[in-house]
């Protein structure tokens, strides 16, 4: 599952975007966070629990601001990066 | 415990334009019998609190109230009412999933879901396995949702950074502009010529622009019509980015607004399944995400006896 974190709002789209499918809620992406935006969270995922990656809900409606210092615009921020398992990118456009 | 088993019909006041109406419904040929499955789902959401009971899987009853100020009791009330007249209490049912927004806070259930999960399971149910987006519409938020044949959520995106195009949205509408909120679709339409969408969506800002526009001559049905186009772009925006597949269906409150299911299907150039005539026999949209609860409900039971 695909989940999408963030909003567009008149000055553009800002989301951070993770695969359940690949996502093994390892950490490494929180750990590089330099805002702490992200947790590891049990979700119900065909009916098991199972520990995965998501934007902290006090940071999903100012992403836009939470992830400045990054650059997610340029698509490759430190979560991204610490990711081995590919399961967590950006959508960044500015308007 | 201490429990309401009665709610006095609310007499729609004059000048509430705002208010939607609160019913309950239980499915007529319908039994239970003590060794079925009996669950529920409870959705309380930022605006109606919603209900679903089901015998081994299948809709029996449900009931849709106002949410108060107060989740715990919404949850209580809403479960309440739809138990009332099917001899059933509570404590008869297996297992019951709290979801939407305040789902932390419903006091009787054995296990939280998101809304999102429970939306796709539940339009699964409701309009069968060739849905595969899912446009929720709700009190606060915008979510749009793409399923697989088994209602289970492949993709989502919601929007609640901002009430613009919810039902919020639409209640502060029909106040400002006196016409009942179930009305308000039916009129957003009559109007000869689209009008251009208004620019800014901002419920806060609503007012000042309705003003505006109405000061300019402009008739009811014209300003209601510019908002409602402007709500439907943002909708479809939000599908766009999730990823259109057919079929689409809108819940949530508004897929009863005949103005913005229109307007969605012209701006993405698709038709939505047809609503459900959930006045007559049909299962109400408005009870998708409590529907789907109810479904995770049996499973989850079923998981547990296994062991």
């Amino acid at each position: 599952m695909m989940m999408h974190f963030g909003y567009s709002d008149g000055s553009g789209e800002y989301y951070i975007v993770i695969d359940t499918d690949k996502c093994n809620g390892c950490a490494l992406c929180l750990q590089n966070c330099p805002q702490g935006a992200l947790e590891i969270e049990d979700m119900l995922i065909d009916l098991e629990d199972q520990m995965v990656a998501l934007v902290k809900e006090e940071h999903r409606k100012k992403l836009k601001y939470t992830c400045a210092s990054c650059k997610p615009e340029m698509g490759l921020t430190p979560c991204i990066s610490a990711c081995k398992l590919q399961a967590i990118k950006c959508i960044w456009k500015m308007h | 415990m201490q429990r309401r088993t009665e709610i006095t019909s609310q007499t729609i006041a004059d000048k509430e334009f705002w208010r939607w109406s609160e019913y309950h419904r239980v499915i007529t040929g319908k039994k239970w019998r003590s060794t079925d499955i009996l669950t529920a789902g409870v959705d309380v959401g930022s605006v109606g609190s919603k209900a679903a009971v089901m015998i081994n899987g299948e809709a029996y009853a449900w009931a849709i109230t106002r949410t108060g100020s107060n989740s715990p009791d919404s949850a209580t009330k809403v479960l309440d009412w739809a138990l009332k007249d099917t001899g059933l209490k509570v404590g008869d049912l297996k297992f019951i999933v709290g979801t939407g927004y305040g789902r932390v806070n419903v006091p009787m259930a054995n296990k939280a879901i998101t809304e999102i999960a429970c939306h796709g399971k539940g339009a699964n149910y409701i309009w069968g396995p060739t849905v595969r987006t899912v446009l929720d519409v709700g009190g606060q938020d915008i979510k749009a949702i793409r399923i697989d044949q088994t209602g289970k959520v492949c993709s989502f995106l919601m929007n609640d950074k901002c009430a613009a195009g919810t039902g919020r949205g639409m209640e502060v509408f029909a106040d400002l502009l006196k016409i009942p909120i179930e009305q308000i679709g039916e009129i957003s339409l009559k109007v000869e010529e689209e009008p251009p969408p208004v620019s800014c969506t901002c419920v806060a800002f609503a007012k000042t622009e309705a003003m505006g526009l109405l000061r300019k001559g402009w008739s009811k049905e014209k300003v209601l019509a510019a908002y409602t186009r402007a709500m439907a772009i943002r909708m479809a925006n939000l599908i766009n980015r999730v990823g259109l597949e057919r079929e689409l269906v809108i819940t949530g409150g508004q897929s009863k607004n005949k103005g913005i299911v229109r307007r969605i299907e012209k701006v993405l150039e698709i038709k939505c399944l047809p609503m459900p005539r959930w006045q007559d026999t049909g299962l109400d949209p408005m009870i998708a995400g409590a529907l789907g609860a109810a479904l995770f409900a049996k499973s989850l039971y079923e998981k547990a006896q296994k062991g």
